[in-house]
Formats: C-alpha cells, sequence, structure tokens
C-alpha cells in the first residue's frame, strides 16, 4: 500500500491508493449526473440551436413531478422514472410550441434570455408553493442497502446511478448518430428546407426533440431526488457546472457531452480529496483553460 | 372671561400632554430572506411572527400604534444595506428586526449603531455580533455559534463522543461554527481528527463522507446549514455512516430541515435549539396562531420565527417604558434594564453586551415509528440553563461588557 500525494505548495495533502479508488468512483458517478444533464442541453443546442437555460429547472421539476406522483398517486420510485420525463417532457413541448418556436431564426441570446427568464418564474413558483427547504424523498425499498468492494461501500443506488446513466446516454448516441430517425434529426438541423421538400415534418420532429431533451433533465431529476435535497433552488445550482461541461465537450457534440461529463465528473471527485476548496471551481478553470486553447471545446467541430 | 380662557387653554394643554403621553407611534421592519435558501427558517414566517406580537401588545396597551414593513435582503449585504438606510432614513423605520445571514446582519448592525436606531437579531448566527463586533444599538435575541457549539459539542463529547471531524462551510459562518465548536470538544476533553473546508452550496457529499469515513472519528460534525447540512446527511445515511458507529452532529439544524430530510434519514441527529413548538401548550397554541396567520397548516415555525415574535413583543414594552422610539440606544438600555418574560422564551435577561440569554435544548430526531404526528420531531435530551448556555460575558471581547 502507498500514499499519493499533491504537492508541497498545493496544500500536501495524502491518501492511501486504496481510498483513491474509491473517489475516482465517486467522481464517476457524480459525473453520471453531469453526463445526462449535458446531454439534454446538447441535443437541444445541436438539433434546434437553441441554448436551454431552463434546463435546470426542468431537472428540479423532475424531481418535485415524482415528489408528487407519490404523495398524491402513490406511484413509486419505478413509475416516476417513467412518468416524470413524459409528463415534464410534455410542459416542454407545449413551452417549444409557445415561445421558443418563434426564437430560431434570431441570434442564440435570444433563446438563452427566454429560458433564463422562464426559468426564474418556473423556480419562483416553485418556491412559493413548497417553500425553499427542501422535500423528502425516501430511496426504493430494493436500492438501499450496499456492497462492499474491499476499497470502498458502494451503495447500491449509486450503482444504480452509473448503469441507468450510462444506459440512457449511450443509448441516445445510438439514435441521433446510427439510426434513420437520428439522421433526419441531424439532417433538419443542416437544411430544413430540404428535409421538409422530401415530406419529412420538420418543425413537429423539432417539438419532439426540445421534449425529449427536457425529458432527459427531468429524468435525471429523478434520479437525483433520493439522493440529493429536492428544492426549488438544486437545479440553479447545478446547471452552471453542467453548463461549463458542455462547454469544454463542445457545444452540440453528443459523445463530447457524454465523454466530459464522466471525465470532469472524475476531476472533480480528485479535487475534492486534494483541495477541497477548490472543488466547485476547478471546472471552470478547465473551462478556461479549453477555450483559450480548444475554442470549439474538445469535441466540438469548428464552424 | 380671562379666566375662563386660561381655564381652557389649561385643560386644552392636559388634554394634549395626556395624549402625548400616551400615543407612542412606532415603525417596525423585518429584514430576511423572503424567497431563497434561509426562507423557510426567517422569511415571510418571520414577518408573520412579528405581526402576532404587534396584535396582542396593541391589544393589551392601545394607546400604542405599530406599523409594520417587510423586505427581501436577498443575503446580499450591499441590498441590505440600502433596504436598512432606506428604511431608517426615509421611512423613520425604529426597529429592524431578523436578518438571517451573519454577512447581512453585519452591515445592519453597524448602520443601526450609526444612525442611533435598534436591531434585533434572530436569525443570524455569528456569535461575533454581540463579540468584538457588538455595538449599544444591537440585540442578539435566539441564538447563536457559541450556543450551538457549546450545547451540541459539550452533550456529546460528555457522552463518549470525544473525537471529532469537521465539515465546514468554506465561509465566515462556517468557520465560526467550526472555530466555537473545536473550542467547545477541545475544553471538555476531546480531540479533533480532522476537517475538510467544502464550497458553498456542494450539491454532492460522498467525496467528503468518504474522507470522514477514514478519519475513524466518532462523531462528524457539521459545520455548514440549509441544503448542504441536509446533502451531508443524506449521503452519509446512504453510504452507512450511521450505520458503521459514526455519528452526525448538526450544529445548525432547523425543524425545517428536519422535515426535509424526513425521519428516516434524520433519526438519531442530535442538535441544540433554543425554540421547539411542540414543547409546551404555550408553544402549541401559538403554533396554530402562527399556522392560520401565515396560511400554512402544513408548517411549522422556527426558533428564528419565533425569537422574532418574542423580540419585537420586548422591545415595544422597553419601548412604552421609554415613551418613545426614537433614541434607539435608549431603548435598548432599557431593553437590558427590564428583565425580558413573553409565552415563547419565559423569563430571561439581556445582558451588556446586547447577548439575550434564555434555557435552550438538546433535542435528538425520532425515529419514524415513534412519530405521532406531523411536526413531531424531537425527543428532549436535555435542558441547558441559561446561564451555561450562552459564551461568557467576559470572553466575548465585547468593549460594552467591559464598561
Amino acid at each position: 500500500m502507498f500514499e499519493l500525494c499533491i504537492p508541497e505548495f498545493l496544500g500536501g495533502r495524502c491518501i492511501p491508493s486504496m481510498a483513491l479508488f474509491s473517489q475516482l468512483l465517486i467522481g464517476l458517478i457524480n459525473g453520471s449526473f453531469y453526463a445526462l444533464l449535458s446531454l439534454g442541453l446538447a441535443v437541444i443546442f445541436g438539433m434546434l440551436n437553441i441554448i436551454n437555460f431552463s434546463h435546470g429547472a426542468q431537472y428540479m421539476m423532475g424531481a418535485f413531478v415524482a415528489y408528487l406522483l407519490l404523495q398524491h398517486l402513490g406511484l413509486n420510485y419505478w413509475m416516476a422514472l417513467i412518468f416524470a420525463p413524459i409528463i415534464v417532457g410534455a410542459i416542454g413541448v407545449a413551452m417549444e410550441r409557445l415561445f421558443l418556436q418563434w426564437l430560431y431564426k434570431l441570434d442564440h441570446l435570444y433563446g438563452l434570455l427566454l429560458t433564463f427568464g422562464v426559468a426564474l418564474i418556473i423556480e419562483g413558483m416553485f418556491r412559493n408553493q413548497f417553500g425553499s427547504s427542501g422535500l423528502p424523498y425516501q430511496m426504493p425499498e430494493a436500492l438501499t442497502g450496499g456492497q462492499n468492494l474491499g476499497f470502498m461501500f458502494l451503495p447500491n443506488y449509486r450503482a444504480w446511478v452509473i448503469v441507468a446513466s450510462l444506459t440512457v446516454c449511450l443509448g441516445t448516441w445510438f439514435i441521433i448518430e446510427r439510426t434513420k430517425l437520428g439522421s433526419y434529426l441531424r439532417a433538419a438541423t443542416e437544411n430544413p428546407a430540404l428535409v421538409s421538400a422530401f415530406g419529412v415534418n420538420v418543425p413537429r420532429m423539432i417539438t419532439l426533440t426540445y421534449g425529449f431533451g427536457v425529458a432527459l433533465a427531468a429524468f435525471a431529476g429523478v434520479m437525483a431526488a433520493p439522493i440529493y435535497n429536492v428544492s426549488p433552488q438544486m437545479g440553479a445550482e447545478l446547471i452552471i457546472v453542467v453548463f461549463a461541461v458542455v462547454v469544454i465537450g463542445g457545444m452540440g457534440s453528443i459523445m463530447g457531452a457524454i465523454v466530459t461529463g464522466f471525465g470532469l465528473g472524475v476531476i472533480e471527485g480528485l479535487t475534492k480529496v486534494f483541495l477541497p476548496e477548490w472543488s466547485n471551481t476547478v471546472i471552470f478553470i478547465i473551462m478556461a483553460i479549453v477555450l483559450l486553447v480548444r475554442p470549439a471545446g474538445l469535441f466540438g467541430r469548428r464552424t | 372671561m380671562k379666566r375662563l380662557m386660561s381655564l381652557a387653554a389649561f385643560s386644552a394643554m392636559l388634554m394634549c400632554g395626556t395624549a402625548q403621553a400616551q400615543q407612542v407611534t412606532v415603525k417596525i421592519g423585518v429584514m430576511s430572506d423572503m424567497s431563497s435558501l434561509y426562507a423557510d427558517i426567517g422569511g415571510p414566517g418571520s414577518t408573520a411572527a412579528a405581526k402576532l406580537a404587534i396584535a396582542d401588545f396593541t391589544k393589551a396597551n392601545p394607546n400604542v400604534k405599530v406599523d409594520l414593513l417587510s423586505a427581501d435582503h436577498q443575503n446580499k449585504a450591499d441590498v441590505g444595506s440600502s433596504v436598512v438606510n432606506q428604511w431608517f432614513d426615509v421611512e423613520k423605520v425604529d426597529l429592524v428586526i431578523d436578518v438571517p445571514n451573519s454577512g447581512v446582519a453585519f452591515a445592519v448592525s453597524e448602520i443601526a449603531r450609526s444612525k442611533n436606531k435598534t436591531f434585533i437579531v434572530s436569525g443570524a448566527a455569528a456569535s461575533d455580533l454581540t463579540g468584538g463586533k457588538c455595538n449599544a444599538n444591537t440585540v442578539h435575541w435566539t441564538y447563536d455559534t457559541w450556543m450551538l457549539a457549546n450545547g451540541t459539542g459539550k452533550a456529546l463529547v460528555k457522552t463518549g463522543g470525544d473525537t471529532w471531524f469537521f465539515l465546514t462551510a468554506d465561509y465566515a459562518f462556517g468557520h465560526a461554527l467550526d472555530r466555537d465548536t473545536s473550542a467547545a470538544v477541545e475544553a471538555n476533553g476531546g480531540k479533533v481528527v480532522g476537517r475538510v473546508r467544502h464550497p458553498l452550496n456542494t450539491n454532492d457529499f460522498s467525496s467528503f463522507l468518504l474522507q470522514a469515513q477514514a478519519s475513524k472519528a466518532k462523531i462528524i460534525g457539521l459545520a455548514n446549514a440549509g441544503g448542504d447540512t441536509i446533502n451531508s446527511i443524506k449521503a452519509g445515511a446512504e453510504f452507512g455512516i450511521v450505520k458503521g458507529g459514526q455519528k452526525f452532529a448538526g450544529l445548525l439544524v432547523f425543524a425545517s430541515d428536519v422535515n426535509a430530510l424526513g425521519l428516516n434519514t434524520a433519526q438519531g441527529l442530535t442538535l441544540t435549539e433554543s425554540w421547539y413548538w411542540d414543547l409546551n401548550d404555550t408553544n402549541r397554541a401559538w403554533t396554530k396562531r402562527w399556522q392560520a396567520e401565515r396560511a400554512a397548516a402544513g408548517k411549522f415555525p422556527t426558533m428564528v420565527q419565533a425569537g422574532v415574535y418574542a423580540g419585537v413583543t420586548h422591545y415595544l414594552k422597553a419601548v412604552v417604558a421609554e415613551k418613545s422610539a426614537a433614541d434607539g440606544k435608549a431603548v435598548v438600555e432599557r431593553m437590558k434594564s427590564i428583565p425580558t418574560d413573553d409565552p415563547l422564551f419565559g423569563k430571561g435577561t439581556i445582558r451588556a453586551d446586547g447577548r439575550k440569554v434564555h434555557d435552550v435544548f438538546l433535542l435528538e430526531v425520532k425515529k419514524p415509528a415513534e412519530s405521532k404526528y406531523p411536526g413531531d420531531f424531537y425527543h428532549l435530551r436535555a435542558t441547558i440553563p441559561a446561564a451555561e448556555a450562552f459564551r461568557p460575558l467576559k470572553d466575548g471581547n465585547c468593549p460594552l461588557a467591559k464598561s
């Protein structure tokens, strides 16, 4: 057993190598959330050219809908995992039809400002209704407890988070990059006029894509409900980090969002061990460096 | 005729005189976090508490007229300062009360001093408000970091929790709470084996908890608040911290946090509060009135909101005794000289440094099976007498205490 240390001028904290494995795993778990959320953002930006600032609010709504389904309809976590994304996705569709569809031809800034305003309104409404301190959400019975991996105690729920997130991420990537439906989508972004000439209903496809991106956020929200505080500001705190992840990965790149999401989770996890005070800042430092060296992001296409 | 005139003038003067002696007008401003993370701790619930206090007091003293204002400081010292300046200069407000968030409270305290108004702190925690940064216009009512540290820290060390690891929010409040608790732990023979400072509003605490787990400390002290505390405890339950024999000490946990955690997760947590809604019949009756005023049947008032009620009540008593609210320093002087006595905090005193002292309670969160009705959160484990609950006057380094 050996110890790993960082240089003296950075504080010189050390941890045993076994503890490092556990911290890497924890980082990967947190990365799952970043990946899920930045994936939704990347899908929406890549297909609609909208910088969806209400993504955090939609993530929060996912968690709240899960809570409400449990309280009022008695629907458990597994049902919420299916229904909350559908409900919140439908709200997203309504929002796209009412507001966003008028903005595609304008500068990105308009979409950003609109979605930011909507996020503030949604968060304010939830705060009014539910207060600011948060609501309890119990973990499903089947996922309580954990496994002793030798180097750490891995809660079953966290293992489930990694598996579910990876599945959803790779599934989304596959649909968009490898199926016929995905090719329509990508073509519609490149040249909507031509694609509609082939008889494809482009506006409807765009609307459903936005709904799907929002549903991904809500899915992440349900995943978060049992382990994080379900409060109206839960999304606002996370969304800034997720935007940094998307910028690092390259706006609109699906695989970029997934890989950087997991990767930055790991880097942040290691910072929490060696330089805990910096753990909220490290992602932004990386973002600044990446923007200097590769302005389009690590996986972004230069346009 | 001349005699009659002078008689009339005399009686008019008399009437005027009595009217003046009786009619007292006071303007009170509740400043709180109305819309963000502390809004359930103080916020609109504090305004409701102030309304109740005013209603009760003016019923018994119909000659007192009280106007009430409220504002949101948004947890920003600059916003708080500009609102308070406007209140004092334009609106002629006499008393500012509540102000959860120590950063804003320091700013307001300084303005109240420079404009000779009155400031009663209920929501803010930093013990420096009656320590090095005390002044003659500020009263600290409900609780402070020293009291929390001493209550929970001492009790846990005495029951065998003698090694501590701190999760500390990396800003002034967290540092103060960490410092005061470490001192209490060490003074009682315990040892601090490590600490990690995490940024404010951290989402995931599992990494920090693994470090705490590796430290083998018996107690993990949470020198943070609100969402950070909730996320720490939730992750702790998940990672089997409590099952593994370690125990959390919530150094600043409110009833609203326990509600957000759910008893299943929060059970066994030890904490200190100076007021609990379910402690006695008076508190329960007051809670019903508060819920009606607040139009929130499922919510339970926190000690901060109770502190606003008690603070306003005592302030109005002092104003009546002083016959005017104009001179903030004189009113605070009067508040210190008359003993406090209100339905929620009982009998107590305000010390020379502005510290209100009263009994505080060491509480333990119930198991879900032990909780009989909504809001039935705590077992009362001990009552810490007023004389021991707060930092001794001489240790605070407050200039007012020396004269």
